[in-house]
């Protein structure tokens, strides 16, 4: 994948691309607003990651003027500031994900891949599958193997979530912030509880796995090898 | 707010000991004033017989008792009035000329001075008649009684006695009046000082004491207390950007310190050193979320009216908080109840901040209630207020640590091998404050209840 990071920080820009690489990405640098915006508009990148505070032009101004130019690029923002005004103001000018420093890599990389498969185009999709589960979007009925499962209305969107992001890593605050709208550190394990419950429907009962724990990362649901 | 009564203020108090002194004064003042006038009018008195019977006396002495029954007898005539007594009498106390029907019953006294009873001098009304005289006896055993009817002179004492009352309750009703006056238009600028003071309590450190320039001694107050409020948002500023810096600064090496942990567990092969590694990360991130904790409550405390606060249904908020929390609660097998109104209730606030703070209360719920405990969530519509109510049935907290639990940092000793920062409650003082909303901790006998009231969004 192409990236481009736009990040004026010398230490933390090296860290980002060096990361990105060794991940198999391809990236490209820029140090100031204006560059980034330069290099932007002149190449195809699959995702572009931006500091939010940069020299000569912000990040969010970066955003908007991409977006004023029809460029639809997904954007991740790169923040110190968390607040949710922040985070909205981040959205609102354009940018598709908003990432609060300091982050886990395996959060950044996740994120990023999200983005990527998002470009694809599957939102249109009424149904999804992996394996043979199967889950309607209109209907809103889960089958696996043919076979009818109950689901509550939160663990519906749960599994929505994990199956649009299927063969992904996805975080614990992804999960968060998509299936729950917090966009804060609930300091326990609810999330894995939510998992297991879920996986206690899904998985129990069937051979193979499905939904997948990815140790020091988060979840995987996809279909064994 | 709670307002000063009237009657209980100071400055009340002040006035009506002065008022109380300013009385007493006048009451000693107008007594002396009315001894004084009453022992000169007596002496007058006694002046006037005295030498009315010298002028006796004379005539006595150059014309004998012819001349001084011919002048007694004029003179108790030309007296319409009747004020003076005349008496005189022979050895027997038979009358021989004057106005009194019959010798007084009285005793002689050294000094010839008498005071008797008058009868039958009524004015038409029963006040009885005093009279005072000398009582003079002549070379030839006549007797001579020279005197003056006192009841004119007790009018006149009493005329005086009545006029100084008066006076004095005049006096004592203006005095009053103006203390009270004087008590309300002091109070008034107190009020005015108090309730700036409320607001200012209340969060609004932009609030100031409204002063008049008239340079007085409430001004001169007012201007003192409105620096010493700049003086004290300069310092809270200066310590909010310190606490502020020393976490960020702290944060961004800590994260880099996350991130090189992460880089080393990815190159790294043999399980025992990855299990070290995660070791590190845990404890990296436990440190991190702490600094976001901290500078988040800076972050909220440092607003006072955010104007990013929009309609929030507080049932919607309660309700997803709940079904967030409560696979965790059945993990340790406690039952936990809900119980909101059917329809929504729209106050003003922040949805993400909201739903922090109950989450940190279920959180510390489930964690200090027992297995197999009770956890009851209560959401109540009032007139003014949205009543959010946290009960479980842990341990609760004694009431003398109640206030302290919302400090930073701040642990009980019961709790502090649990895991936590000591932050959860300050942040949920934080964003409670920030919605204006009172929060109070109470017993649920066992365990402990968090109450608070969101303002009503005025419809």
């Amino acid at each position: 994948m192409h990236l481009l990071v736009v990040e004026d920080d010398v230490k933390a820009a090296a860290y980002l691309c060096k990361g990105l690489r060794e991940s198999g990405h391809n990236v490209d640098h820029a140090a100031d607003g204006k560059d980034g915006l330069f290099m932007a508009m002149e190449n195809e990148y699959d995702v572009i990651v931006i500091d939010r505070m940069l020299p000569e032009l912000d990040g969010l101004s970066v955003v908007r003027t991409l977006r004023a130019a029809k460029k639809k690029t997904p954007v991740l923002v790169l923040s110190a500031l968390g607040e949710v005004a922040d985070r909205v103001q981040g959205l609102n000018a354009g940018s598709d994900d908003y990432l609060v420093k300091p982050f886990a890599f395996s959060e950044l990389l996740a994120r990023l891949d999200a983005l990527m498969r998002r470009s694809d185009g599957e939102t249109s999709k009424t149904s999804l599958g992996v394996a043979d589960l199967e889950i309607d979007l209109l209907s809103r009925e889960v089958r696996r193997g043919g076979i009818l499962i109950e689901l509550q209305p939160r663990e519906f969107r749960l599994l929505e979530y994990l199956m649009r992001h299927a063969g992904q890593v996805v975080t614990r605050t992804m999960l968060l912030e998509n299936v729950w709208d917090y966009h804060f550190d609930p300091q326990t394990n609810v999330i894995d509880v939510h998992i297991s419950r879920l996986r206690g429907k899904i998985d129990r009962n069937f051979d193979q796995t499905l939904l997948q724990t990815i140790r020091g990362a988060g979840y995987c649901l996809r279909a064994p090898d | 707010m709670r307002q000063i009564s009237l009657f209980r203020s100071s400055t009340f108090l002040l006035t009506m000991s002065c008022v109380s002194v300013f009385i007493l004064s006048a009451v000693m003042l107008m007594g002396f004033v009315y001894f004084y006038t009453s022992t000169y009018i007596a002496q007058r008195t006694d002046e006037t017989i005295n030498a009315a019977l010298n002028g006796l006396k004379e005539r006595y002495q150059d014309s004998g008792m012819g001349g001084l029954q011919q002048v007694i007898s004029k003179r108790v005539a030309s007296d319409s009035i009747g004020s003076d007594i005349l008496l005189l009498a022979d050895y027997g106390k038979n009358t021989l000329a004057g106005n009194l029907d019959q010798w007084p019953d009285v005793k002689g006294t050294p000094d010839g001075w008498i005071n008797f009873r008058l009868e039958g001098r009524g004015h038409g009304d029963d006040i009885p008649h005093w009279a005072r005289a000398r009582w003079f006896t002549l070379p030839e055993g006549f007797q001579l009684i020279v005197g003056r009817d006192l009841y004119d002179l007790e009018m006149s004492r009493n005329a005086i006695a009545r006029t100084l009352s008066w006076g004095l309750v005049a006096a004592g009703i203006m005095a009053i009046l103006g203390g009270v006056t004087l008590a309300r238009g002091f109070l008034r600028r107190i009020e005015m000082i108090n309730q700036a003071s409320n607001e200012i309590i209340n969060g609004d450190l932009s609030r100031r004491i409204r002063t008049d320039n008239t340079g007085d001694d409430f001004d001169q107050l007012s201007n003192n207390l409105n620096q010493m409020l700049d003086r004290i948002v300069e310092l809270m500023e200066g310590v909010r950007r310190v606490s502020d810096n020393i976490a960020h600064d702290l944060r961004t090496p800590l994260a880099r310190l996350r991130n090189h942990l992460d880089e080393l567990k990815s190159a790294s092969g043999s399980e025992g050193d990855t299990d070290s590694v995660d070791q590190a990360i845990q404890e990296a991130d436990e440190l991190l979320a702490t600094f976001n904790a901290l500078l988040r409550i800076a972050r909220l405390e440092s607003e006072s009216q955010p104007d990013y606060l929009v309609d929030v249904d507080l049932v919607a908020v309660v309700s997803d908080a709940v079904e967030f929390y409560e696979p965790l609660a059945e993990e340790k097998m406690q039952r936990m109840e809900i119980s909101v109104p059917p329809d929504s209730l729209i106050i003003l606030g922040d949805r993400g901040l909201l739903s922090q703070l109950i989450a940190n209360l279920l959180d510390n719920a489930i964690k200090y209630a027992p297995t197999q405990g009770h956890i009851k969530v209560s959401l109540l519509p009032g007139p003014e207020y949205v009543t959010l109510s946290i009960a479980d049935s842990g341990a609760g907290i004694p009431i003398e640590e109640r206030s302290k639990v919302f400090q930073r940092f701040y642990r009980l000793e019961s709790s502090r091998s649990s895991p936590g920062n000591g932050l959860g409650l300050s942040l949920v003082a934080a964003v409670a404050t920030l919605h204006a909303a009172p929060i109070r901790l109470s017993d649920n006998q066992p365990g402990l209840r968090v109450i608070i009231d969101f303002p009503r969004q005025q419809v």
